[in-house]
């Protein structure tokens, strides 16, 4: 080694990442090393092919306790009563929460259902998803056409676009609520433009509006990102010998990019009708589901009708999460089927 | 159609056309909307309580100029005051009396007050940073505490779902068992049951177990992530099972080739699950709302929507928060940024 290529203060005095690197790494050898006896034990008793339960068993455990035991239970509770939580005080009621749910007159006309809120979620959740996935998507699209261009500082403008997609729903939620309030940044700009101060969070279809405005703003630098990366894999010699052939551009797009993108697109559109399905967070914080009932989605009816309201009907909750479920499933076999197809051919 | 020509034009124009044009302005309008508002943010969680009800608002934190005086407890407002010689200086109001105020100069306190009307004079104003905004939270709200539980909640979970779902992962990836498909397909299928969906009976399997209000019942329920296994595992298969079978000659025991071949060899897979996990924690809030109802085991994000009910009047406070919640990923994001948009781009996985 040649000690002027590495000057002694450099190796003397390591940086913080480096000894964050090295402390993580004394730490991982440590806690696996002490395992090892153990496992070891274990392994002497039933064998290296019986150790690969042994690996699998936190995982399954965790998963059976908190996830599958849950999805059995949440029918039972979908088919019995009362607002008691523990199982063995519900009485069995049979469908009487899903008819309570479906009991309408005019599947279209809110105040002909019993359980009007449910509808009113419904039919408020259905309205927020048709326009959040379509902007989602529109946008997305455009943007990642965009990125994928010949652009200066194309590093600086992804991360810009992406930038919201870290941000915690709450933090999301409140930036937009400090902007669009009475006094806020966006009356400001509009009165200085000599328009009329707007209340844009208590304004039934503001508010709606700005529900589908945030949820883009927040989450579409993510389906950008996939459909960025779906257009970097179609191969550039397609473009090239397009271009030798002297084809149009327009007819470039709609006869490559187009047909090579749809996959892609098409797992884009049905993650977001998934994630569009399930919104709470930010629109929770951002307008609480107000003014009345404007902005009240489906999850939100679920926690309310479980948790906040004043008598906790879990059943009818259950029952209206099944329902959700459903809906989901149909969804998610739909993208897996997708993705699969996507990548056998 | 301009857009589309913009997209597929060829790469050796030189001059900016329309195309060009149109595609800078998207840009551009881009950057102001995506990073506008958090800039706004910023700028106006350091403005003074006062210059936050000012409207229309500035950009930059303005606030009035004050003044301390050594025999006043409070620091008085400064004012332009006209004079009677027809001039005007800057005074410190002492006390109003109506219409008319009483103003002191700050060189000479021990010198009669001033006589002025209050419609006559123009408060005085300076860049004013409120530092106090970030301080108080910590003192009064316990946002330390929150703080805390969020950091504990994130590191103990991100730690927990590597190891639980990279061996399961590993099982699953380097050993036929009997049950071993069953169990993929298992896990897989419960990629389409989101917490949303099973929030009452998980509910229910925490509070048998204790776990409300602990923060445990946070961290331990979405620890076995479906995306984190299949991710792991596709990513293991690659691995070559010779480096194993070498191993296990050299008389390593099972656990040994997990922990010291396995893991190492995938630690590209385990990087991207890694910031995932945390994103997800920090981040995390329709769970924890319902767990934790104590406000000492607060998570951060249950904290600041707990205040922004509380505290509609108080923004000075809540728009430090949300900054002081924001900063650590903006931090983890400015140094991991090409791991993050690669992870997500190669796994369609958030």
């Amino acid at each position: 080694m040649n000690p002027n290529a590495h000057p002694p203060s450099d190796s003397a005095t390591p940086t913080a990442a480096q000894r964050f690197a090295r402390g993580f790494e004394l730490a991982y050898t440590g806690l696996m090393r002490a395992l090892e006896p153990p496992f070891a034990a274990i392994q002497k008793r039933i064998g290296i092919k019986g150790m690969a339960y042994v690996f699998v068993a936190p995982n399954m455990i965790i998963f059976s306790v908190f996830v599958a035991l849950p999805m059995i239970l949440n029918i039972w509770y979908a088919l019995t009563g009362s607002n008691r939580l523990m199982m063995e005080e519900r009485p069995f009621v049979g469908l009487d929460n899903f008819s309570a749910l479906l009991d309408c007159k005019d599947y279209l006309d809110v105040n002909s259902c019993k359980q009007d809120r449910f509808w009113r979620a419904v039919h408020n959740s259905v309205l927020f998803v048709a326009l959040q996935v379509t902007a989602m998507v529109a946008l997305s699209l455009v943007t990642a056409l965009i990125l994928n261009g010949k652009l200066r500082a194309r590093g600086f403008f992804r991360a810009v676009f992406f930038f919201p997609v870290l941000l915690s729903p709450v933090v999301v939620a409140l930036i937009w609520k400090w902007i669009l309030q009475r006094d806020g940044l966006l009356n400001a700009l509009l009165m200085a433009g000599g328009g009329e101060r707007v209340a844009f969070l208590h304004d039934a279809s503001w508010s709606f509006f700005w529900t589908v405005f945030v949820s883009v703003w927040a989450h579409m630098g993510f389906y950008a990102l996939i459909l960025l990366a779906g257009l970097q894999a179609i191969p550039a010699d397609l473009y090239e010998a397009a271009e030798m052939d002297g084809t149009p551009k327009w007819r470039v797009f709609w006869r490559i990019t187009v047909p090579l993108l749809l996959p892609t697109l098409l797992v884009v559109v049905i993650l977001s009708l998934i994630r569009a399905v399930q919104a709470f967070d930010e629109i929770y914080v951002l307008t609480g589901g107000g003014p009345g009932t404007a902005t009240q989605f489906i999850v939100q009816y679920i926690y309310e009708t479980a948790f906040a309201n004043q008598v906790h009907l879990l059943g009818l909750a259950a029952a209206a999460s099944l329902l959700v479920a459903v809906v989901l499933m149909v969804l998610t076999v739909l993208q897996l089927r997708i993705s699969y197809h996507g990548k056998t051919s | 159609m301009s857009l589309i020509r913009a997209l597929t034009r060829t790469r050796d124009q030189r001059s900016m056309h329309l195309t060009d044009w149109l595609t800078y302005g998207f840009l551009l309008v881009g950057v102001v909307l995506m990073f506008g508002p958090a800039l706004w943010l910023a700028a106006s969680s350091l403005k003074t309580k006062s210059a936050l009800q000012e409207f229309p608002p500035s950009f930059l934190p303005m606030g009035q100029k004050e003044i301390k005086l050594a025999d006043k407890p409070d620091p008085l407002p400064v004012y332009l005051v006209p004079l009677a010689s027809g001039q005007s200086a800057e005074l410190a109001l002492q006390r109003r009396i109506g219409l008319v105020g009483l103003f002191i100069d700050p060189a000479q306190p021990g010198a009669d007050p001033v006589r002025a009307r209050m419609d006559e004079v123009k408060p005085v104003r300076e860049l004013t940073f409120a530092w106090d905004n970030y301080a108080e939270p910590l003192r009064r709200f316990r946002f330390d505490r929150f703080l805390g539980n969020s950091l504990f909640v994130t590191i103990v979970s991100t730690v927990l779902t590597l190891l639980v779902n990279s061996m399961c992962a590993f099982a699953l990836s380097k050993y036929s068992f009997r049950g071993r498909d069953a169990m993929f397909v298992f896990i897989l299928s419960t990629l389409m049951v989101p917490i949303s969906v099973i929030l009452i009976p998980a509910f229910l399997v925490v509070t048998s177990l204790g776990l409300t209000n602990s923060l445990w019942g946070v961290i331990l329920p979405p620890i076995a992530t479906p995306t984190g296994v299949f991710l792991l595992r596709q990513y293991m298969l690659t691995i070559p099972d010779e480096l194993i079978d070498a191993a296990r000659m050299d008389g390593a025991s099972e656990w040994r080739v997990y922990w010291r071949i396995i893991m190492p060899l995938a630690m590209p897979a385990l990087a991207v699950l890694g910031i995932f996990s945390v994103m997800w924690r920090w981040n995390d809030f329709l769970w924890p709302l319902i767990v934790l109802s104590r406000e000492e085991s607060f998570t951060l994000q249950l904290g600041l929507s707990t205040f922004q009910g509380e505290l509609d009047t108080q923004w000075h406070y809540l728009l430090a928060m949300t900054m002081m919640t924001l900063a650590p990923v903006v931090i983890v994001f400015t140094l991991l940024q090409r791991h993050i948009t690669t992870g997500i781009a190669s796994t369609g996985l958030k």
